[in-house]
């Protein structure tokens, strides 16, 4: 297990180098630079600017400089915020990882059930019904389901802030909006996967045997039903955490999103690779996590391992 | 075998402990809805975007000015009706030489910045001397050239700050000596580049040329504006709250002000239905003709200074022919767009600067008239359009351009008979495309600074960074350097109306509109006044939480 971890590791580290390099270079040869604009400033005053931040060396020069900057943790100043992207992300960050967490935990927290029901009684109306609803979940964008809760709860009914980051109700619109559009697949998924194992033999056994009927559900089938939900969670999970552009502008959330995107748009340099390196880990957080988790529940994996 | 279970309902348990644990600690106090507000006299007001900076020096937007114009007062201010008028700012009065080439200030006595010092004419000389200085990265540095020398110091060809025409006379008289005759100069002086910053700050936290912005940050700001900066939370809010060091602070009414950086104007509507703001910066284009008749009392509609335009690449055929470009400008039905299209009440443009400037005679020179159009191609050597090139009119990604876009292409292909097309790039590849002049036609704008049309004419002389068409006109650039010597009002708008006469015939630039801003208001909100800058000075505002006035 720990060689296995190791390796991992080592591939990580490689998989993310790779991705700061791409990355640099990509935003540097995209066109325009952080400093166009419809208002042109004089090209002096432009130079200035491009001479302080270190843009006006060669290319592989500034990738050198910012490698080492980079070793030393800081990630540089943002050519658009008075912050530096080391503070952005700081701040940006948790808030984004407290909206992805109850957005899981909705997600989860319906999607399972869901799917297990659906599972069990399948080709009935309690495996119909929920499905069809799943259906148009996974159908409806964040950018349509986000307006229509802010609306009805926010606008109608009056029970909610249809935006801000303020209050902790402030939390529950957004991560529905999020925690729905997940919660669909996820029973999806679920159904799936249980369906799978209760047609296999050992569950026909212990049917046979007489085991009750809600001890083999959740004993022996929801343990192999529920791996390819985690397989899924893997990258779902860096997705929810890192933010989601659209949900964080709908209910003005001062979360990655949003960073993300307008720092791509801004060609702000230093915070698109933040942002970038940041999701990275993120992703190879979590997939690696997931690849733990699917060895200590899946025997067969293990068995391999040794 | 329950071993699993019990590491993950353990491992839920503690996402929802730590969840609770983060909802209890909460970010703060929430923030007052519109009612709350108003009674407290607060207001909450949509700013579109989150400022880049509130450095007066380094600001170049609109978002920044709305803010940094309460924290921060020039010599002149913004008159609370009219942007033709001075209004005395940290100036008390002022006299100019007889050809308005050397400008005299005297400083009110009461001027305070936000931590007591006195704002002294010294102040202003090391502001300016900041924004010119060769080491610092002024974007709006161009602003201050009207003054001596000044574009020569911020270029390093003077060295001395003593030979560019600022000075102190006294501890609360300032001479500005400019470069010529400039009658609009007031006029100048109320954009946020001419305001002072406070020196001992600026040494405090990095100096002069510190990039970080440290000094802007709430702990360590100081102003000499009617608010003073109480709180900033990036992408949530910037609070100001009254400041009781302003000169004319028994006049400021309002406790507070919330800057939101809203982006999404579907998102501002809905915080204004629900009650958490009092002005929107927007309103969606899809509303406007609903509100209009259903919610007059909410909805706002007022002149803006500004351009909606179609630049034409005038350095390759068929654009470099003026008779093609004058057929392309009077095929749009101009009156059609706005009304159809745009939706929110915009000038059709008859110009490209929009009208509104006192004493300035606007020409009449375009118009809709599809038979001169035609004639015109056809003169030009196209008869109905045939063997005219394919061009691309270039907008860059917005729903909103792309349906004028889509309009006027299809009013150019039925009128002329030609065949242009939709070209759409992202905001920064758009910017590059138009000025490497890598295009055929492009979508543009232009947001006057001041209220003086060389705002809107100065940028089309040859080799201007802004001109981005490739027109060159030699009478045009003698008749704006003119302008921009001239002694007299009369002098200076005969010189620019006839500038504006040669651009309106040569037309490398296509004016469709002038703008209008769209805003909701709350009928709370009072001492507000329809700008064309949209400046609305912060201190002559208040909230009437009377019944009677409440509407929303």
């Amino acid at each position: 297990m720990f060689k296995f971890i190791a390796r991992r590791l080592v591939q990580a580290a490689f998989v993310i180098f790779v991705i700061i390099t791409v990355t640099f270079f990509m935003v540097r040869f995209a066109p325009g630079d952080p400093f166009s604009a419809e208002r042109k400033m004089p090209e002096h005053i432009k130079e200035r600017l491009m001479a302080h931040y270190g843009l006006d060396q060669p290319v592989l020069v500034q990738y050198g400089n910012y490698l080492k900057q980079l070793a030393r943790g800081d990630l540089g100043p943002s050519f658009t915020e008075t912050r530096s992207v080391n503070q952005i992300l700081a701040a940006s960050f948790p808030v984004s990882l407290e909206l992805g967490g109850w957005a899981l935990l909705i997600a989860l927290g319906i999607g399972m059930p869901i799917g297990i029901v659906a599972a069990v009684f399948r080709n009935t109306l309690a495996d119909y019904v929920p499905m069809s609803l799943a259906m148009i979940g996974i159908c409806l964008p964040t950018f349509v389901l986000g307006p229509i809760l802010a609306l009805v709860f926010g606008v109608w009914l009056g029970w909610l802030n249809v935006s801000g980051w303020f209050v902790p109700s402030d939390r529950i619109l957004p991560a529905l909006t999020i925690g729905l559009v997940y919660a669909a697949v996820i029973a999806r998924i679920t159904r799936g996967g249980m369906l799978e194992i209760l047609s296999q033999d050992f569950i026909r056994t212990a049917i046979a045997k007489g085991v009750p009927f809600w001890r083999v559900i959740v004993f022996h089938t929801l343990k192999g039903g529920l791996l390819p939900v985690i397989s899924f969670l893997g990258p779902a999970l860096a997705g929810i955490i890192s933010g989601s552009f659209v949900v964080e502008t709908i209910f003005q959330i001062p979360g990655m999103g949003r960073e993300f995107v307008s720092s791509a748009f801004d060609r702000d340099y230093t915070l698109v690779l933040g942002t970038v390196i940041l999701y990275a880990l993120l992703i190879t957080a979590a997939n690696l996590l997931v690849d733990i988790v699917q060895v200590v529940l899946n025997p067969r994996l293990r068995f391999e391992e040794s | 075998m329950k071993a699993w279970i019990g590491t993950i309902s353990g491992l839920a348990g503690s996402i929802i402990a730590l969840g609770l644990v983060l909802l209890q600690s909460g970010c703060g106090q929430g923030i007052p809805d519109a009612d709350t507000a108003a009674a407290e006299g607060i207001l909450l007001f949509g700013n579109g975007a989150e400022p880049k900076t509130l450095d007066p020096q380094r600001a170049t937007g609109v978002t920044e000015n709305r803010i940094i114009s309460a924290l921060v007062e020039g010599l002149i201010a913004y008159h609370p009706t009219d942007d033709n008028l001075p209004e005395p700012g940290v100036a008390e009065s002022w006299e100019a030489s007889e050809d308005a080439s050397v400008w005299t200030f005297r400083l009110r006595e009461d001027a305070r910045w936000s931590n007591g010092d006195p704002v002294t004419a010294e102040d202003f000389v090391y502001s300016y001397e900041r924004m010119l200085n060769p080491g610092f990265p002024g974007e709006y540095a161009q602003m201050l050239y009207v003054i001596e020398n000044a574009e020569a110091y911020n270029a390093g060809r003077v060295t001395d700050f003593a030979e560019v025409g600022v000075e102190a006379l006294e501890e609360r008289i300032l001479r500005i000596r400019l470069v010529g005759p400039t009658p609009y100069f007031l006029n100048m002086l109320k954009h946020y580049s001419w305001f002072p910053v406070h020196p001992a700050t600026i040494e405090a936290h990095g100096g002069p040329f510190d990039m970080s912005g440290a000094w802007t940050l709430p702990e360590n700001f100081v102003g000499n504006g009617a608010f003073v900066l109480e709180d900033w939370q990036p992408n949530q809010y910037v609070l100001l709250t009254r400041s009781d060091t302003y000169w004319d602070r028994e006049r400021t009414r309002l406790s507070g002000v919330y800057f939101f950086p809203v982006e999404d104007s579907n998102t501002e509507k809905r915080m204004f239905d629900s009650g958490l703001l009092h002005l929107t910066s927007t309103v969606p284009t899809n509303d406007i003709p609903r509100l209009k008749q259903e919610r007059p009392d909410i909805m706002n509609i007022d002149d803006y200074l500004g351009t909606y335009f179609y630049r034409l690449n005038v350095t390759q055929e068929p654009l470099d022919n003026p008779l093609v470009r004058k057929a392309l400008a009077f095929a749009i039905d101009r009156e059609a767009i706005v009304e159809r299209v745009a939706l929110g009440d915009q000038k059709p443009a008859h110009a490209f600067v929009p009208e509104g400037f006192m004493n300035y005679p606007s020409p009449e020179r375009l118009g809709y008239d599809p038979e001169q159009a035609q004639a015109l191609l056809a003169e030009a050597g196209y008869p109905g359009g045939e063997g005219f090139p394919e061009l691309y009119l270039l907008f860059n990604t917005s729903e909103g351009h792309r349906k004028i876009a889509e309009a006027i292409v299809s009013m150019w292909n039925d009128t002329l008979g030609i065949s242009m097309q939709l070209e759409n790039k992202e905001w920064k590849v758009y910017l590059d495309a138009q000025s490497h002049l890598d295009y055929d036609v492009a979508r543009a704008g232009w947001i006057g600074d001041y209220m003086d049309p060389i705002t809107f004419l100065g940028m089309f002389t040859t080799g201007n960074g802004n001109n981005d068409t490739g027109w060159s006109n030699e009478r045009y650039d003698f008749l704006i350097n003119a302008a921009r010597r001239s002694e007299s009002e009369a002098e200076h708008f005969a010189l620019l109306h006839e500038a504006e006469e040669i651009l309106m015939k040569e037309l490398p630039v296509v004016p469709l509109y002038w703008y209008t801003r769209i805003y909701l208001k709350d009928p709370r909100v009072r001492g507000w006044s329809p700008k064309l800058l949209d400046n609305h000075p912060m201190k002559y505002l208040y909230l009437d939480d009377r019944a009677d006035a409440a509407g929303n």
